[in-house]
């Protein structure tokens, strides 16, 4: 695992064993307790000044232009829109990524070759790159002057620039969510069992029906945990949406857009709270069925 | 019969190995693009009109401020989430109030609440004081919150290891004081603890865009906001040339500082 603790997404899985608190010093004298209350005033201060209060007030902000300014995702089509097109493209995302990331870690976990080690560190680099990057990335590739669209143009057919709409977008999502998935199966699938798997090939079992009935169920868990990380990565992502400057517009952009075009604050922030409260509530409702393994500290990173 | 299932089982399926090929090629194409439309004279002419490192060169002098900006940047984040994260890790392990329990979930959210918000609340609520805001460290604040959980968790789980309690009661009842016993047993014991969420703050802050992107100010770019504005309007060989930068500057120092938390895990026999 070369490039794993390189990365912020494999970061998130050593947060995984969640701090548990010791037993022995149950009861706790009054200078001990003081002691502790001192070593975690510096951080409490600080989060609190710098997330706690300022979160609060974008919290409240949206109240002073009406109670419905809350329910302007829902309520305007422009932003419903908006909405409609994250959960889309992000649910789009997720399943390839799931699906494409796990046949990766498959293999590299069970064929051994020279240089294994090596493709795993460069197939988990993009894990520290910035979005913007990714996003820069596929202008190269299928931009105006991209690399698909000159072949395309040379094999006598039409250059066509796909990294402004969807596809390009959903290829940049593709770019840095599948390192996060490839690291993460690599890991998992060389944990697997592999007596369950030879006993059904050996009752005559076709590859299809192992992978449906052996591989499926063995990668549950890991398949919600890191699901629920790329969803929550994907709906947040700013930079690499930036960079493409996408005809598809996601919430990301819209709350952007409200905020930096038209000084609407009220709005900006209704939005950026439903946006939070939907990707807070997939990590948390997957920590709940991974049964308490920590995904909270999962969306985000470089993008 | 048994035999020719078992050299089935280590076959790999053609499908996966497809599969595979497939996204190498995705991961590695672009990055192999980028490096050569920075290094050649014109992007749209292709490879034939030559090498150069003019765009090198103009990339240095426009945005070079920029990759030292984040560089700094990151090691302030480093040691200012050192500061913060490792005695409130300690005290996250050594208690079990459950208040505490609430504190941890809350310092988690910058996390989980995408950048964009963090950064617009920064802004609603300190973008009048001029001389903060259009500071440096007006995006330290906001790179501090989102990356101390990382510290925190990394740190705390390696304080609530049983051997440690152990050690630190017996070093308590030989009657060190929490100072002694701070320095000299703890933080030594979870040193590759702290040197793996010090390179996970590093590589955050590094290439950190959502929020600094919002919190920056023409005097405070750093090099993925220069990215971005260079990818935005330059010419694609710049961009390319910049993203170049990147590569050379920032992978090394990465590689470097991974290399010493391997040396300090191996050193500590986890």
């Amino acid at each position: 695992m070369e490039g794993d603790t390189l990365s912020g997404a494999s970061g998130r899985q050593a947060l995984l064993p969640s701090v548990r608190p010791t037993s022995s010093l149950r009861g706790l004298s009054d200078p001990r307790r003081l002691l502790l209350a001192a070593c975690l005033a510096p951080a409490a201060v600080v989060f609190a000044a710098f997330w706690l209060l300022p979160m609060a007030w974008l919290v409240m902000l949206p109240a002073r232009k009406g109670w419905e300014t809350y329910f302007a995702v829902l309520t305007s089509p422009r932003y419903l829109q908006s909405l409609t097109n994250t959960l889309l493209l992000s649910v789009s995302v997720t399943l390839a990524t799931v699906v494409v990331g796990a046949a990766v870690g498959l293999f590299l976990a069970r064929t051994p070759f020279r240089g294994r080690g090596l493709l795993l560190s460069l197939l988990t680099l993009p894990l520290s790159f910035p979005g913007v990057i990714v996003g820069f990335f596929v202008i190269l590739l299928g931009g105006r002057q991209g690399l698909i669209p000159w072949i395309a143009e040379q094999l006598g057919g039409e250059g066509f620039a796909f990294a402004y709409g969807l596809l390009g977008l959903f290829l940049a999502y593709l770019y840095f969510s599948l390192p996060r998935s490839i690291a993460t199966y690599t890991a998992a699938a060389g944990a697997l069992d592999m007596q369950l798997e030879e006993a059904a090939r050996s009752l005559g079992a076709s590859r299809l029906r192992i992978a449906l009935d052996v591989w499926v169920p063995a990668l549950a868990p890991t398949t919600l945990a890191c699901g629920a990380i790329v969803f929550a990565t994907a709906m947040g992502a700013f930079g690499t949406a930036f960079t493409l400057a996408s005809k598809f517009e996601v919430l990301p952009i819209t709350i952007y857009g409200e905020f930096t075009n038209y000084a609407n604050f009220a709005l900006a922030a209704s939005l950026s709270i439903a946006l939070g409260l939907l990707t807070w509530l997939v990590l948390f409702l997957a920590r709940r069925l991974t049964g308490g393994s920590d995904v909270a500290g999962a969306a985000g990173g470089g993008v | 019969m048994t035999i020719a299932l078992t050299a089935t089982a280590h076959r790999p399926s053609p499908i996966l190995l497809a599969v595979t090929i497939a996204v190498t090629l995705f991961t590695i194409v672009p990055m192999v693009l980028s490096v050569t439309a920075g290094l050649i004279n014109n992007y749209s002419v292709g490879i034939r009109s030559g090498f150069t490192t003019r765009w090198v060169v103009e990339v240095w002098s426009a945005y070079g401020d920029t990759v030292w900006r984040s560089l700094l940047l990151a090691a302030c984040c480093v040691a200012g989430t050192l500061l913060l994260g490792v005695p409130a890790a300690y005290a996250l392990a050594r208690s079990r109030s459950r208040w505490l329990r609430l504190f941890e979930e809350l310092l988690t959210l910058p996390v989980a609440v995408p950048g964009l918000a963090t950064a617009l609340a920064l802004i609603l609520v300190y973008g009048q004081l001029r001389g903060f805001r259009g500071s440096f460290a007006f995006i330290l604040a906001g790179h501090l919150v989102f990356t101390l959980p990382f510290m925190v968790r990394t740190v705390g789980a390696a304080f609530a290891r049983p051997e440690l309690t152990a050690l630190e009661e017996a070093a308590r009842s030989l009657g060190a004081n929490f100072r002694q016993r701070f320095l000299g047993i703890l933080v030594p014991a979870v040193l590759p603890s702290i040197a793996a969420g010090s390179l996970m703050v590093f590589t955050l802050s590094v290439g950190e865009f959502n929020l600094t992107w919002m919190l920056h100010t023409p005097l405070t770019r750093t090099l993925p906001v220069g990215l971005a504005d260079s990818y935005a309007s330059m010419r694609l060989e710049v961009g390319s040339a910049y993203t170049l930068l990147f590569f050379a500057v920032v992978l090394p120092v990465l590689w470097f500082l991974q290399w010493i938390v391997q040396i300090l895990e191996r050193r500590h026999g986890t």
